[in-house]
């Protein structure tokens, strides 16, 4: 008879067999028998977050900078309940997440016990699936199952929810196996004719362009370098959503930058007048489309992506291509090459008028601001970072706000899995806990966590994680006193009161880095900001750099209010001649 | 247009709504209902009635049959997204007008008062295949099984003749033929 395994023992063996390296977590009741088998597995390595929640987003920045999935280990009650945001976060993002969690033993499980939350049920929302392992019999292939539903289709956050008793229950253990099918939820299935319908259409088009998001970023780096040979093939347009950043690079003439509500001018109304949309792995969502009933109202809209609900969802679309982004452009370029070689050459000709028109919005250069010699300009400051960041392989992880929004439009990414931000759930607090998980997947690399400082003080409490691991976590907060975007809201659609969105008594965040044991460092004035930005490149430890920059600053260019894209608001200059109005309040 | 200021945008024009019966397929396993009514409730989708009951011990199958109504948009959703969850094997979706599809509901009628009056509601009932199911002096109950709408009159109905109580199962469906769903 083969060995008997315990339950916590059966977790180990999985994410071992998983190829699992990091776990994020924090002990409590019902996980101590899994505590209590960390020490017996060499090969994995335990990150003590200092609250759930950065457990969750640190593995998130973990799974987005390495493509593998992140792996959280949390206790029953108020552990899981902590986990929901980051759950949350990772479903809306597509992000791969495994959580496990603790629970009550079994015969207590209805009773009101101790530390007794409906795990499963609070995390069937946010989760694709979730499981209550109730026989120990059961748990090895559940967490093996979990791996796969949180990696395959869509990616995306699942949860193991195991009784303690369980923990404790001895079984045998069983191997993962490799299964052709899951359930029927694979969908790669599209067929030879959608491409050729796609390459039809991009043959006839006159005004294309290519709109990509997070799917082409989750789909491998090979993507990315797929999609860098359809576009230069092509000779076409491209922009990307904020999740998309890094597929292809940011300095390249073809690339239009980031679309959407905060999108570069030319994005935005080349996405308007286009002829024909080629959507690869983004969805529709309603900070990129505006107004849905005037989005691109005269194009062929294609839409590539592996969640057969994605299509229509939002928008219909005129070719559905439901499959993996790598493979579907794999197979375009191949057939292109194939039956319309001469496609490369004659198509630029084609569409030549079309990038004049690009080049002329262009010129109107709508990422431009006021620049300052006496107090620095958020967006001044993100340019600098870059400049002075580039030539290394810099890893950014944002919070959500103002910050966020000047991050995307002025670092540039040449490289997938560079840049993790929360897009869809817009969760404050992200970033540093999401630099802690990118710093221990390349602990060698550069990481900044681009910030605000009203979200970093959501989640600061784990500076102390990246000191306790040696971390070198840089903590970059653009320092404006304000929640910058809802003062922005305020100032632009409620005539200026600025209801509690200036937070008073903020923490000296120098002191708070030393208080941590890192080191802080502040900027006032745009003369030593360089220095101060080396100085925190070349400091091989955690840093928390607060650089106060302009209170009033606003982030534009912006669709507004009830505008669909070609009506951006540009920056202050244009704003003074057209004001936001009546119905145009409901909509920004 | 409401005057109020948000940071989405306001609804655009709605379209026309169908009646659907949406029949699912699942694993018969601890919080699958859940899954598939917190899917609706999540995402705003209605439901009408639901009937749900496992159909197959072996396999461990269960049949969930739900009412819904929505514009054909809000209908291709659904099916997408149940189709996602993963104890979801199959599912169908029937318009309510679909002649190639049968559909039933069982209602059960409790009445009370003098036999003359029970007698004119068994009567009455008398197209919906009346079953009398149970009989005392002051009371009978009656099962009868028929279309939705039909059970709904029929409740109006019976109020004069005596009914106290009424319990149905909701919509199940049935393709007509020797096909069956694949």
């Amino acid at each position: 008879m083969s060995k008997l395994y315990s339950g916590a023992e059966i977790v180990f063996k999985c994410l071992e067999d998983q190829g699992v390296k990091y776990i994020f977590g924090y002990p409590g009741g019902a996980v101590l028998p899994i505590y209590d088998e960390l020490k017996n597995f060499d090969s994995i390595k335990h990150i003590l977050v200092r609250h759930e929640q950065g457990a969750g987003h640190a593995a998130e920045g973990y799974a987005r900078s390495t493509g593998k999935p992140g792996v959280l280990l949390v206790t029953s009650g108020p552990g899981a309940t902590n986990a929901v945001t980051a759950l949350t976060d990772a479903y809306m993002d597509s992000i791969p997440l495994v959580c496990i969690s603790g629970q009550v033993p079994t015969h207590l499980i209805g009773t009101d016990a101790f530390q007794e939350a409906d795990t499963t049920g609070i995390t069937r929302p946010c989760t694709k699936h979730n499981w209550l392992v109730k026989d120990i019999k059961d748990l090895p292939e559940v967490i093996h199952k979990a791996f796969e539903v949180a990696t395959t289709g869509r990616p995306g956050p699942v949860l193991v929810d195991i009784p303690k008793d369980i923990q404790f229950q001895k079984t045998n253990y069983i191997k993962n196996k490799k299964k052709k099918k899951l359930n029927g939820k694979n969908n790669n299935k599209f067929s030879q004719k959608d491409i050729n319908e796609l390459i039809k259409l991009m043959n006839k088009a006159t005004k294309p362009i290519f709109y990509t998001g997070g799917g082409v970023i989750n789909s491998g780096p090979k993507a990315s370098e797929l999609l860098r040979e359809l576009v230069h093939m092509s000779g076409f347009p491209i922009t990307s959503t904020l999740q998309g950043l890094g597929s292809y690079p940011g300095e390249d003439s073809q690339f239009l930058g980031m679309l959407g509500m905060h999108g570069s001018y030319e994005a935005n109304n080349a996405m308007h007048d286009c002829d024909l949309m080629i959507n690869i792995g983004a969805r529709f969502d309603d900070r990129i489309t505006g107004k849905i009933d005037e989005f691109s109202p005269n194009s062929k809209k294609v839409h590539i992506d592996i969640d057969p609900s994605s299509i229509n969802k939002n928008v219909k679309v005129d070719l559905p291509i439901v499959g993996d982004v790598s493979e579907v452009i794999n197979s375009t370029i191949k057939t292109i090459k194939k039956i319309k070689p001469e496609f490369t050459k004659s198509n630029k000709q084609k569409i030549s008028k079309w990038w004049e028109k690009i080049q002329k919005w262009r010129s109107v250069n709508s990422f431009n601001f006021v620049n300052s010699d006496e107090t620095i300009k958020p967006q001044y400051a993100i340019q600098r970072l870059y400049e002075l960041t580039k030539k290394k392989d810099t890893y950014i992880t944002t919070e959500v706000g103002q910050h966020q929004m000047w991050a995307a439009q002025h670092y540039k990414f040449d490289k997938p899995n560079r840049w993790m931000t929360s897009g869809g759930l817009g969760t404050m607090g992200y970033g540093l806990p999401a630099a802690v998980g990118v710093q221990v997947a390349h602990p060698n690399k550069l990481v900044i966590d681009i910030a605000g400082e009203a979200s970093v003080l959501m989640t600061m409490q784990e500076m102390s994680t990246a000191v306790q691991y040696s971390l070198p976590i840089k903590i970059f907060i653009l320092n404006n006193e304000y929640m910058g975007m809802v003062r922005q809201w305020q100032e632009l659609l409620h005539d200026k009161n600025y209801s509690e969105s200036y937070t008073a008594a903020l923490p000296d965040f120098v002191k708070l880095a030393e208080a941590y044991g890192c080191l802080g460092l502040r900027a006032k004035t745009p003369s030593e900001l360089d220095d101060k930005i080396i100085e925190m490149i070349n400091t091989d430890k955690p840093v928390i750099f607060d650089c106060l920059v302009d209170k009033q600053e606003n982030c534009f260019p912006m669709i507004p209010s009830g505008k669909p894209h070609n009506q951006m608001l540009l920056g202050p200059q244009d704003q003074k001649n057209k004001k936001i109005t009546g119905k145009g309040k409901t909509l920004v | 247009m409401s005057k109020s200021k948000s940071a989405y945008s306001t609804p655009g024009k709605q379209g026309k709504f169908d009646t659907h019966i949406i029949v699912v397929w699942v694993d018969n396993e601890a919080g699958v209902l859940a899954r598939v009514v917190g899917l609706f409730s999540g995402r705003g989708y209605n439901i009408e009635s639901l009937a749900v009951a496992e159909v197959d011990a072996k396999l461990n199958i269960s049949r969930i049959t739900i009412v819904t109504t929505g514009t054909p948009q809000v209908i291709q959703q659904i099916k997408l997204q149940l189709k996602k969850l993963v104890p979801v094997h199959k599912v169908a979706d029937f318009k309510r007008e679909d002649k190639k599809v049968i559909f039933k509901e069982m209602a059960l009628f409790k009445l009370v008062g003098n036999n003359l009056k029970i007698q004119k509601a068994y009567k009455a009932c008398k197209k919906y295949n009346p079953v009398i199911l149970d009989k005392t002096n002051k009371s009978h109950v009656i099962q009868i099984t028929a279309l939705r709408r039909e059970i709904d009159k029929m409740t109006k109905n019976l109020k004069k003749f005596g009914l106290v109580s009424v319990s149905r199962t909701g919509a199940v469906a049935m393709t007509r033929g020797s096909e069956i769903f694949k």
